[in-house]
């Protein structure tokens, strides 16, 4: 049985009912409805609650731009806040409750803020809460905050899946309307890729919620047969539910694609395959804007309470979704549109107690057994959950139980805006139309640009859509004109009504009367801007939809300005509210970045590896062994095993650079601050390279395997920099250089096997010929060679944990096999894998810097490494390096560092205090930036920067860390704590 | 008119019709002690300092536009001074300590709101590093504290902490670091100036400056030539634009920063909250709005807009982090334009030209610095000197090497 | 925004790291090795740090980092976005080298 207020004929489908609840009372829709439609049908209008006043609130409109009809629908984790129940399609099982109360609804306790509100006018707290000071954060905020918002967030992972997707197309047209459906077809005949996009579910616009015919046949049905048309047409696609929410640069538009909103998916989420929404970029070659327009209110005294709502949407209702907006409806008007709202009422049997409109002299014709009052307005109402009577300026009181208002209509300029375009006043349809920077290649036709008729939306879509084909190369088309029935557009603006002494409403969300904007205008607050942000005006979740036009209005009469001089604040993206967790897409959770794996990552999972995430790599940390209880206990005995046998190290991770061409030496001894023209083939060198600005860059080691090819090697971290900063050099500083650089860390596996029988070991894989002697390869040699019968590799003698120590590199298919095959081989030594936290602490027993010590901010002179600026060549940094704070010498040097009293553990981060040195900036000395245990002198060591370092060498500081609560004595040493004078190395 | 419950409640019982305008809406006199280029957050504080503490009122600010519509405007509100190095860390714990009494002082409630700033970290070089950062703090006599992720997870239940790409470990937390509401600094500053005698001049855009002996004696405008002894420009953004005029060529590339807010919630989010391995930043106003952030577009802009790829990149992170924020709609983006500077920090000096004075560089953290740049600079153009706690932001330093350069970036404004 | 590369056509900007004014093409003048005279560090001071930074049509350098790994000139307004030229820098930086040789 149809609900009390559903009419008869609309596009809902009756053979298709659903059942929904709202605040926990059953009740049934049918397939077509909104919740909105649906609601109404059942005559509720009262649904929700306003921002400020806590005043009762009814559906003001039938889309996008309700400000009032808020509710949450779905339940747990699925909870969805703020939803405009006037766009929310009907789905069988909705629930959908009502938000922004304390108690019911119906008695809303915080309601009494309504009978305080003289206390809450305009900007109220900026003026108050001050006294006493510490009582803002303990009691003011506290009280505001819990009355902030409206609906609220589960507080559970959002478990909607997002998608995204990329189209492309010639012509998008933003709207389905009389001009978009033209447009879309005459660009489809002519044979361009045309994306119709459609915010609503059914596509139409204007033309399924008026009477009017096209053609010769009802509005709605002409826009489903060009429907049928164009979705025959394979270069065209449309896409209803789809709102274009913003317009970027160069053709880029951004649109949200509704999948699953209108769909039952329970509490989990799980919609099937489906996501719930794309988040579309859509580059298009032209677009066209043909968003229609929005009403907007007018402001009369209490025009906010429930059934109060804008007349063509009051239409809508009625021809789109055969409902009523009451039982006895007064229409109110300062326009055409508002007769139209009458007539259609009555010829659908609804009572329509009176027709007032603000002007006089109207000569329309007046619909049968209304009641027409011309030159008169509302001024007040009653009803407290719902309108009950209206009163006249004649003082005469009309009983009724809805009310139809139209101020008039704004073309929706919004995405016109999105470049910074700013609208003009047209005040021959009183509301701004687009003008300024639009953006480029977007046409805008229909009532978006001010063209109110019908039949000027299809001339503006035949109009757009020939020049669009012309432009595109599309073909030519003649386009016939439908017929269609045009009402003459006529408006005297009236936005408030002054004899109306009761407080009126311009913004519903928010609470902002006129009063709020006089009061803002008296303040001083008087430019558009202020204005918004001082009462709040159109900051709502509407975005100010209706109330910124009225708003803007109301303050140029107060302050004697014309529209154009006041202006319109900026539209900015959004057009309309999109979810943070479309924007992500599926860039969540672990696939929020990639994740890079070293080639020796399944076997290292094997060996049942802790892995640490070390940028977008997972590296192995440690390989506990059983019985190991504590890291410590795995990271001490893979020191001890390399520096007392062998140890291997996955090192792939590290950058590498091939570098050729006939000047690749100049080449890289341009980019390293140390020579590098007279490094022989089959060695290796270690290189600092520093920024132009003279701050060290990087470091790593660049082996010449032949005289015109270089393998440069860079810290994990600076891999993509460095070889930015190389393809920059190379491109943009010296193209007359022969030089060809590739990346090549993703190309080899590489491993240190490191340890003083790590010789031994290699002999046992290397191919026959192969001689690893010190005498045939010695320190810093490299090589190309073979191993395991005929695999080709890459040797290199180098040593990060300063042992006698190679790197060996082979293709990365390999790379797991390699590992096997080491370990196998190195069996009778023990060999003993080691992880990243084995790899830092003999780097620091060595005293090599890493990125906590590369962190940009360090000079060649601070990292003690001053000499190595070759005086001998222009590099890329020398100038700048020699700037007085980069090279001065009581500036901040690398030092190594010990607790005094060795039991004592040292914390990366602590700063050094002189003993006796208050703990002032003025007294800081500089910080430890890298701490290990070393097993081998079994102490904790640290590297860090000292003031004049070297000056302090022996002597002690304090290094103090509050955050973890210790201050201990250290002494400051030389960072080479083990083999400082590199023997091992030589071996 | 002073503002307290009594005035309210006062005009309450007369209807809200007896308000005075916040500020007049004074013409240009021809001549001034001290004119400020810019009606932003710096400018109009730098005049409400030198009125209220350096007793110095014959001032004009200029504003092309209308007052605070530049970054005081479009901002994440969010203060703090947690900054690592010697030159930034004493000016930020300077503006702290100046927020946390500004309210009392130019009586307007800005809604300075203290509830902590939580910088996470998701591996052991992070929690060093910000072990250094929090140690530099407490030297410099700002709160900081490291906590672990036991501690997030009691402030911060919803948190990824299970199912993230990176994981969450601790954070740096400043307790007193929080936000404010942004537009009532603009106001309140420019009310406590205007009250004063200073006189804001609005919708007067500087086309020139005049020159005598290549001094500056005054600015010519849109409104006519203004003279005065000295000039303060604080334009941010558009500071390249201004000092092209004095033929001058700064270490400053402009730059568009976004910004975003959801619709009104019920609080979830108790204070200001950085994700440490992305782009992402979050806090949630007193009207219900999250507010959240992220890094600059990356290339340079005066369009006040930006594109979606930044966009979508810190709605990643926001959910990367904080997976229960998937279905709050973000209703506003806005873009600014950010002073970038070639170290990321700012500059608050004398220029080459006598009379001429540059408050500029402050790349995405001006908000927080307000009070103090406002302070520091009224010293100077009073003074002559520059403040102590803004020694180090001299032009000199790009040529003597004694950058601030927080991040390591080197002279590469949009890494910073 | 959509970058029209040269070689690859239009690509979307995402695909590219901008790096700023094109004016780094014009390395300075080192001078004599070793230790730099006042005029090279006055050079580098300003090739590295100053900026016109305009309001309008800037030359701009962006690394098709996800993509080919040219380095581009790109000409473009910083008041509307819109990209008026798209070069390799390679070319640009080609041409000024010969311009200068000319002169020189």
């Amino acid at each position: 049985m149809d609900a009390d207020f559903r009419l008869k004929g609309g596009l809902i489908n009756r053979r298709k009912p659903l059942d929904f609840s709202f605040n926990g009372a059953g009740l049934s829709g049918y397939a077509g409805d909104t919740l909105a439609s649906a609601l109404l049908a059942n005559g509720r209008h009262f649904v929700g609650r306003s921002f400020k006043y806590h005043r009762p609130r009814g559906i003001l409109s039938a889309g996008v731009e309700e400000p009032n009809a808020l509710v949450t629908i779905g339940t747990g984790a699925m909870a969805d806040p703020n939803i405009r129940a006037t766009v929310a399609e009907l789905y069988d099982g909705m629930v959908a409750r009502s938000q922004n109360h304390l108690g019911s609804l119906e008695w809303d306790l915080l309601s009494v803020n309504d009978a305080f509100s003289p206390l809450f006018g305009a900007g109220f707290y900026y003026k108050t809460f001050m006294w006493p000071a510490a009582f803002w954060e303990k009691l003011y905020e506290p009280m505001i905050r819990r009355a902030a918002g409206l609906g609220a967030l589960s507080g559970q992972d959002d478990p909607s899946r997002y998608d995204k997707g990329y189209r492309h197309c010639d012509l998008l047209v933003i709207g389905s309307g009389p001009a978009g459906l033209m447009a879309a077809l005459t660009a489809g005949r002519a044979g361009l890729r045309v994306i119709l996009a459609e915010q609503d579910f059914i596509m139409g616009g204007r033309l399924n919620a008026e009477r009017e015919r096209i053609d010769g046949m009802p509005g709605a049905e002409w826009a489903a047969k060009a429907c049928a048309e164009l979705t025959a047409m394979d270069n065209v696609m449309m896409m209803p539910r789809t709102t274009i929410y913003g317009a970027y640069d160069h053709g880029v538009y951004g649109a949200l694609e509704r999948i699953t909103d209108h769909l039952n998916d329970g509490e989990d989420g799980d919609g099937g395959d489906q996501p719930r929404q794309i988040l579309w970029r859509i580059y298009s070659r032209r677009a066209v804007l043909a968003a229609g327009s929005i009403e907007r209110p007018i402001a009369f005294g209490h025009n906010d309470r429930p059934g109060i709502m804008l007349a063509g949407s009051v239409r809508e209702y009625a021809n789109r979704y055969a409902v009523a907006a009451g039982r006895r409806v007064i229409v109110f008007t300062n326009n055409n549109d508002g007769w139209r709202t009458a007539h259609d009422l009555r010829s659908r049997g609804v009572e329509v107690a009176a027709l007032i409109d603000t002007r006089s002299d109207i000569d329309l014709p007046a619909p049968a057994g209304v009641r027409v009052i011309q030159g008169s307005a509302i001024t007040d109402t009653k009803g407290r959950t719902r309108v009950r009577s209206i009163t006249l300026m004649s003082g005469e009181e009309l009983a009724c139980d809805s009310v139809a208002v139209s101020g008039g209509w704004s073309p929706t300029v919004h995405l016109t805006c999105h470049h910074r375009g700013r609208p003009k006043w047209d005040a021959s349809i009183a509301g701004f139309i687009p003008a300024g920077e639009i953006p480029p290649g977007m046409d805008v036709i229909g009532a978006a640009a001010g063209k109110m008729a019908t039949s000027e939306a299809l001339q503006g879509g035949i109009t757009a859509g020939t020049s669009a084909a012309r432009d595109l190369g599309g073909k030519t088309v003649k386009m016939a004109m439908p017929d269609c029935e045009d009402r003459a557009f006529g408006i005297d603006p009236v936005w408030h009504i002054p004899s109306s002494r009761a407080r009126a409403w311009v913004d519903f969300q928010n609470d902002v009367t006129t009063k709020d904007i006089r009061q803002s205008h008296l303040e001083g607050f008087r430019s558009v801007e202020h204005l918004k942000r001082y009462t709040t005006l159109g900051m709502a979740t509407d975005q100010g939809k209706t109330a910124n036009i009225p708003g803007l209005a109301v303050m140029a009469e107060i302050s004697g300005k014309s529209m154009d001089e006041v202006g319109t604040t900026i539209f900015r993206p959004p057009y309309t509210p999109v979810p943070i967790g479309a924007f992500a897409g599926r860039g969540r959770g672990p696939d929020f970045m990639p994740t890079r794996i070293p080639p020796s990552h399944r076997w290292a999972e094997e060996r049942g590896a802790v892995f640490v995430e070390t940028g977008l790599w997972l590296r192995a940390q440690w390989y506990p062994q059983p019985g190991e209880t504590h890291w410590r206990e795995s990271v001490d005995r893979e020191v001890i095993a390399t520096r007392s046998s062998v140890g291997i190290c996955d090192v792939s991770t590290l950058g590498k650079i091939d570098i050729k061409g006939a000047d690749a030496g100049e080449f890289v001894n341009r980019v390293y601050a140390n020579g590098f023209a007279k490094l022989p083939v089959g060695k290796v060198r270690y290189g600092l390279m520093l920024r132009d600005d003279g701050f060290v860059m990087d470091d790593g080691t660049t082996a010449r395997m032949a005289e015109n090819h270089f393998i440069m090697t860079t810290t994990t971290a600076n891999a993509g920099g460095v070889y930015r900063h190389l393809e920059y050099c190379r491109q943009c500083l010296w193209p007359e250089l022969d030089v060809a650089l590739i990346s090549a860390t993703d190309q080899s596996a590489q491993f240190a096997v490191a340890g003083p029988n790590s010789r031994r070991l290699l002999e046992k894989i290397v191919d026959d010929g192969v001689d690893l002697s010190n005498a045939a390869f010695p320190f810093m040699a490299c090589g190309a060679i073979t191993i395991c019968g005929g695999v080709e590799a890459r040797l290199f003698r180098i040593s990060f944990s300063g042992e006698l120590a190679y790197e060996l590199a082979v293709p990365a298919r390999f790379g797991d096999a390699l590992a096997r095959v080491l370990m196998q081989a190195g069996e009778e030594f023990g060999v003993t894998p080691y992880g990243t936290e084995a790899l830092n602490v003999m780097r620091i027993e060595k005293g090599h810097a890493t990125a906590n010590e590369l962190n940009g901010q360090t000079s060649a002179h601070h990292l003690g490494m001053g000499r190595m600026l070759s005086p001998n060549k222009d590099f890329i940094g020398r100038i700048m390096a020699h700037r007085p704070e980069l090279t001065r010498g009581d500036g901040i040097r690398l030092v190594g560092l010990k607790p005094v009293d060795p039991a004592k553990m040292l914390s990366a981060g602590a700063h050094f205090l002189e003993a006796d040195a208050p703990s002032r900036a003025s007294h800081d000395l500089g910080w430890m930036s890298s701490v290990a245990y070393s097993p081998i002198l079994n102490s904790s060591i640290g590297l860090g920067f000292v003031k004049n370092g070297y000056e302090r060498m022996n002597s002690t500081v304090r290094a103090v860390d509050f955050m973890r609560g210790t201050d201990i004595e250290v002494e400051i040493t030389s960072p080479h704590f083990i083999d400082p004078e590199g023997r091992r190395l030589h071996d | 008119m002073r503002y307290s419950v009594f005035s309210i409640l006062n005009q309450a019982l007369r209807g809200n019709t007896g308000w005075k305008p916040v500020w007049r809406e004074p013409e240009p006199r021809p001549a001034y002690d001290i004119i400020i280029v810019g009606g932003g957050g710096h400018g109009l504080a730098t005049a409400y300092y030198l009125s209220n503490v350096y007793g110095i009122t014959n001032v004009a600010v200029l504003e092309k536009g209308y007052l605070g519509s530049g970054n005081i405007g479009r901002n994440t509100t969010i203060i703090r001074s947690n900054y690592l190095l010697d030159g930034n860390e004493p000016f930020y714990e300077m503006s702290l300590k100046l927020w946390e009494g500004l309210e009392q002082d130019f009586n307007y409630n800005a809604m300075v709101s203290q509830r902590g700033v939580l910088n996470l970290y998701h591996s052991d070089g992070q929690r060093d590093a910000y072990a250094r950062r929090g140690n530099a703090m407490i030297l410099n006599g700002a709160d900081a504290e490291l906590i672990d992720q036991d501690r997030v997870r009691a402030m911060y239940p919803f948190l990824d902490f299970d199912n993230g790409r990176f994981p969450i470990q601790g954070g740096l937390l400043q307790r007193r670091g929080g936000s404010v509401r942004h537009d009532g600094v603009a106001w309140g500053y420019a009310r406590g100036a205007d009250s004063r005698g200073v006189d804001i001049i609005q919708h007067c855009e500087v086309q020139g400056f005049i020159m005598e002996g290549g001094t500056c004696v005054g600015v010519e405008t849109s409104r006519g030539p203004i003279r005065a002894n000295r000039v303060g420009v604080a334009a941010a953004g558009s500071s390249s634009r201004v000092m092209e005029q004095a033929g001058m060529r700064l270490p400053i590339e402009s730059h568009v920063l976004q910004a975003f807010v959801s619709e009104g919630l019920k609080p979830i989010i108790p204070g200001v909250i950085t994700y440490g391995a992305g782009h992402f930043y979050i806090s949630q106003s007193d009207k219900g709005g999250l507010v959240f952030g992220g890094d600059i577009d990356g290339y340079n802009s005066y369009a006040q807009r930006g594109n979606l790829p930044i966009l979508e990149h810190v709605c990643e992170g926001g959910m990367a982090l904080m997976p229960a924020i998937g279905k709050a709609r973000m209703v506003r983006s806005w873009g600014g334009i950010m002073d970038m500077s070639m170290d990321g920090s700012p500059i608050i000096d004398r220029t080459p030209i006598d009379g001429l004075y540059l408050n500029a560089g402050w790349c995405y953290g001006g908000f927080k610095a307000t009070p103090a740049s406002g302070y520091c600079f009224a010293h100077l153009l009073a003074t002559g000197e520059p403040h102590d706690n803004a020694a180090a932001y001299r032009l000199d330093r790009f040529r003597s090497g004694a950058v601030i350069d927080e991040k390591g970036s080197g002279a590469q404004p949009n890494l910073h | 925004m959509l970058i029209n590369h040269p070689l690859l056509g239009p690509r979307d900007a995402a695909e590219f790291t901008c790096f700023g004014d094109a004016s780094l093409l014009l390395r300075p003048d080192p001078g004599p090795n070793g230790e730099p005279d006042q005029a090279a560090m006055d050079a580098f001071h300003d090739y590295l740090h100053l900026r016109d930074n305009p309001a309008g049509t800037h030359q701009e350098l962006w690394y098709h980092e996800q993509g080919d790994r040219s380095w581009l000139v790109v000409t473009r307004d910083t008041i509307n976005h819109s990209i008026i030229k798209v070069e390799l820098a390679r070319n640009v930086k080609a041409r000024n080298l010969k311009t200068r040789e000319g002169a020189g």
